[in-house]
């Protein structure tokens, strides 16, 4: 068995303490005929300043170092294309750096943000992400996006990212879901629910009222998984601003909102599943040493890990992440979670990997009712809502993008600004989006504290992104 | 007259023969909702890479030849000692010393078994493989890690007994050039330049 080193488990502690401050976002689509990628970015910069109350060109005098999440060139057909925004946003002759970690960019593309504040190199970063996935037909994307495999090993077979879930979802359902149908049941919901809350966000690409059959009605992807369990493909762009203290006060000073505390973590796993020896499941916080001992005889298949039911990398994000911050019990800790449900199945493996149920037990968290902003089995509010935006099932995976809009989603909610921004009139016009009749305030009352998970295909990269109220932390110095 | 773009290796360097990309005129896109207004171009691109397998090679050149390679780490220092790596893997990804190649064919043949597997009714573009398509991920007896390819013949199970077949007709050299099927298939049912 793989063992790690204490060097390698050592928790990563910050330099000083560091702020996002504000956050904004382009409309997310199938395609844009009518816009290039800069002026999504610049739609994304202009909301950020707006959010605070200054002129985008006040914003831009802070900014001392750009990262820029863009995942596909061959996508975008345009080798280094962070260079060409930053170039139409006029940043220069500020360094910049471009980040690529598949599906979780975003996520990513923040991470570094964070630690250029933390060491004391930059005061005020920006961090911004797009992807441009409307150049080429869905085949030729599905072909594109499966490059991302192993080119000799993987990518042939099919060349359909999707394939390389669904064998994750197969082996799931055998072992934890115990071949039930209520489990298969289970995964739709999450669909319906992501589609759902999709509805009650004017950024949000694929809002549809649906129902559990028409989930598994819809035509077959990659058995067991359906069209309506995969995310979205998208056109898009989001950014956030990260700050040291000082910075981080100056540009709130007319803002309605305050700056909040900012930690990203990360973890990886092999490229191909299970393509290292086995290992001990590390343990979070809320978990024990021997919670796991006859997990093999629980749920027969389930004793190798890391295998096809969990993502290493996302276990290693959340411990890392939890123990920075003071993290117990992540239900109780924190009040609003984003995460990258890149397929149903995915969703609920990530619920075990990040300690929200324990391994095999997933399911539970959907079918307790505390995703849900409001729980349909009690009527009270969620115990721990996720993916109120709708997610990327719902809402949009624009690669690069998708980790900051994540987090875009859950600084609104601890900003309290959630109905402001997705209630506005205004900007359901703007985006020529209807908005429906029966629109609902998502907001989670009194959130203090949020984490969003950004995630590559099939768990290369994870990385993990808390937000606090900087008046509510669990640990003081963390 | 076009001729595929064809590569060999001489002196240690590529010599290549033929057409590497083919011309083709963008397009205007235009509005139809809008007086046709221009909206963009398109931009076609065929072109043929050059890739090396490198210490790959041996295994994709064995597929052909109907045998399965894998690799195992005999570094004695090394704490993972004697795993054997399915994917072949050029280093052994704990102690980085250089793997011994191995012939795993009739590990294959005795122990492989269905891991999980999907049926995929969709495919990306550049798809060669017959839909739908039946990934398995195959675990096989004292071999630590576990292979992806598909079945070619039956329908799978997770625990399924599989054997390998090899594509040594015409082969692709790639990693199409292996499939698998259950166990006791017989050859007649092999798909064609496939066999045992």
């Amino acid at each position: 068995m793989i063992k790690f080193s204490d060097k390698q488990l050592a928790i990563p502690k910050l330099m000083r303490p560091v702020y996002l401050v504000t956050a904004g976002q382009s409309k997310f689509d199938r395609a844009f005929p009518d816009k290039r990628t800069e002026e999504l970015c610049i739609d994304a910069l202009t909301q950020a300043a707006e959010m605070i109350n200054v002129t985008p060109a006040e914003l831009k005098s802070y900014i001392h170092t750009c990262y820029y999440g863009h995942f596909a060139d061959h996508f975008g057909d345009q080798l280094l294309g962070e260079a060409v925004i930053h170039d139409r946003l006029g940043l220069d002759p500020l360094g910049n750096c471009g980040v690529k970690t598949g599906g979780a960019t975003g996520g990513t593309t923040l991470w570094e943000g964070v630690k250029a504040v933390a060491s004391g190199y930059s005061n005020c970063v920006l961090s911004m992400g797009w992807e441009r996935m409307d150049e080429v037909p869905t085949d030729e994307g599905n072909f594109l996006i499966s490059c991302a495999a192993d080119k000799d090993w993987e990518s042939p077979l099919g060349h359909i990212y999707t394939g390389y879930y669904a064998v994750m979802a197969q082996k799931y359902w055998k072992v934890f879901g115990k071949e039930e149908d209520s489990f298969r049941r289970t995964l739709a919901e999450i669909a319906v629910k992501h589609h759902g809350y999709a509805r009650m966000n004017p950024y949000a690409q694929s809002p549809m009222k649906i129902t559990i059959e028409d989930v598994l009605n819809s035509p077959v992807v990659a058995y067991p998984l359906r069209a309506l369990d995969c995310c979205l493909m998208s056109v898009g762009a989001a950014c956030a601003i990260i700050c040291d203290e000082a910075t981080a006060i100056k540009l709130t000073k007319n803002s309605p909102h305050k700056p909040l505390r900012i930690w990203v973590t990360a973890g990886s796993h092999t490229l191909r599943p299970a393509d290292r020896r086995d290992m001990a499941i590390p343990l979070l916080p809320n978990e024990t040493a021997d919670q796991y001992k006859d997990l093999g005889k629980k749920f027969p298949g389930g004793e190798r890990y890391p295998g096809f039911t969990g993502f290493l990398a996302a276990r290693m994000a959340a411990y890392y992440a939890y123990n920075q911050v003071g993290i117990k019990d992540p239900t109780a800790d924190l009040d609003v979670i984003e995460l990258h449900d890149a397929f149903t199945i995915s969703d609920v493996q990530t619920y075990e990997d990040i300690g929200i149920r324990p391994y095999g037990y997933g399911r539970d968290y959907v079918e307790s009712g505390d995703c849900y902003h409001m729980n349909p089995k009690t009527g009270k509010p969620g115990k721990l809502p996720s993916n109120l935006s709708g997610g990327l099932i719902g809402c949009m995976h624009s690669v690069g993008a998708t980790g900051i809009m994540q987090v875009f989603e859950i600084a609104c909610h601890i900003w309290n600004r959630w109905a402001e921004i997705h209630g506005d009139d205004k900007l359901w016009k703007k985006f020529d989006r209807k908005k429906p009749a029966d629109w609902t305030d998502l907001q989670v009352k009194g959130a203090k504290r949020a984490l969003a998970i950004s995630h590559a295909g099939v768990g290369s990269h994870v990385t993990a992104t808390i937000l606090m109220d900087p008046d509510k932390l669990i640990k003081k110095d963390a | 007259m076009s001729m595929f773009g064809q590569v060999h290796v001489k002196n240690g360097q590529y010599k290549i023969k033929g057409d590497f990309h083919e011309l083709t005129p963008n397009m205007p896109i235009r509005n139809s909702d809008d007086g046709w207004k221009l909206m963009g171009v398109t931009n076609p691109r065929d072109m043929t890479y050059i890739h090396s397998y490198g210490g790959e090679s041996i295994f994709f050149e064995s597929l052909s030849k109907g045998k399965l390679m894998a690799t195992r780490c005999d570094n004695k220092k090394c704490e993972s000692k004697g795993s054997i790596y399915q994917p072949f893997r050029i280093f052994c990804p704990d102690c980085l010393s250089k793997m011994t190649v191995i012939d795993m064919t009739d590990i294959a043949k005795k122990t492989a078994k269905i891991h999980t597997f999907m049926v995929c009714e969709r495919s990306g573009a550049f798809n060669i493989l017959k839909r739908p398509i039946k990934f398995i991920n195959i675990e096989f007896d004292g071999v630590c890690t576990i292979l992806m390819s598909y079945l070619a013949v039956g329908e799978p199970e997770i625990g399924m007994r599989v054997v390998p077949i090899f594509q040594k007709l015409d082969p692709t050299y790639t990693i199409l050039d292996m499939a698998w099927v259950p166990e006791k298939t017989k050859s007649n049912h092999l798909p064609k330049g496939f066999s045992f």
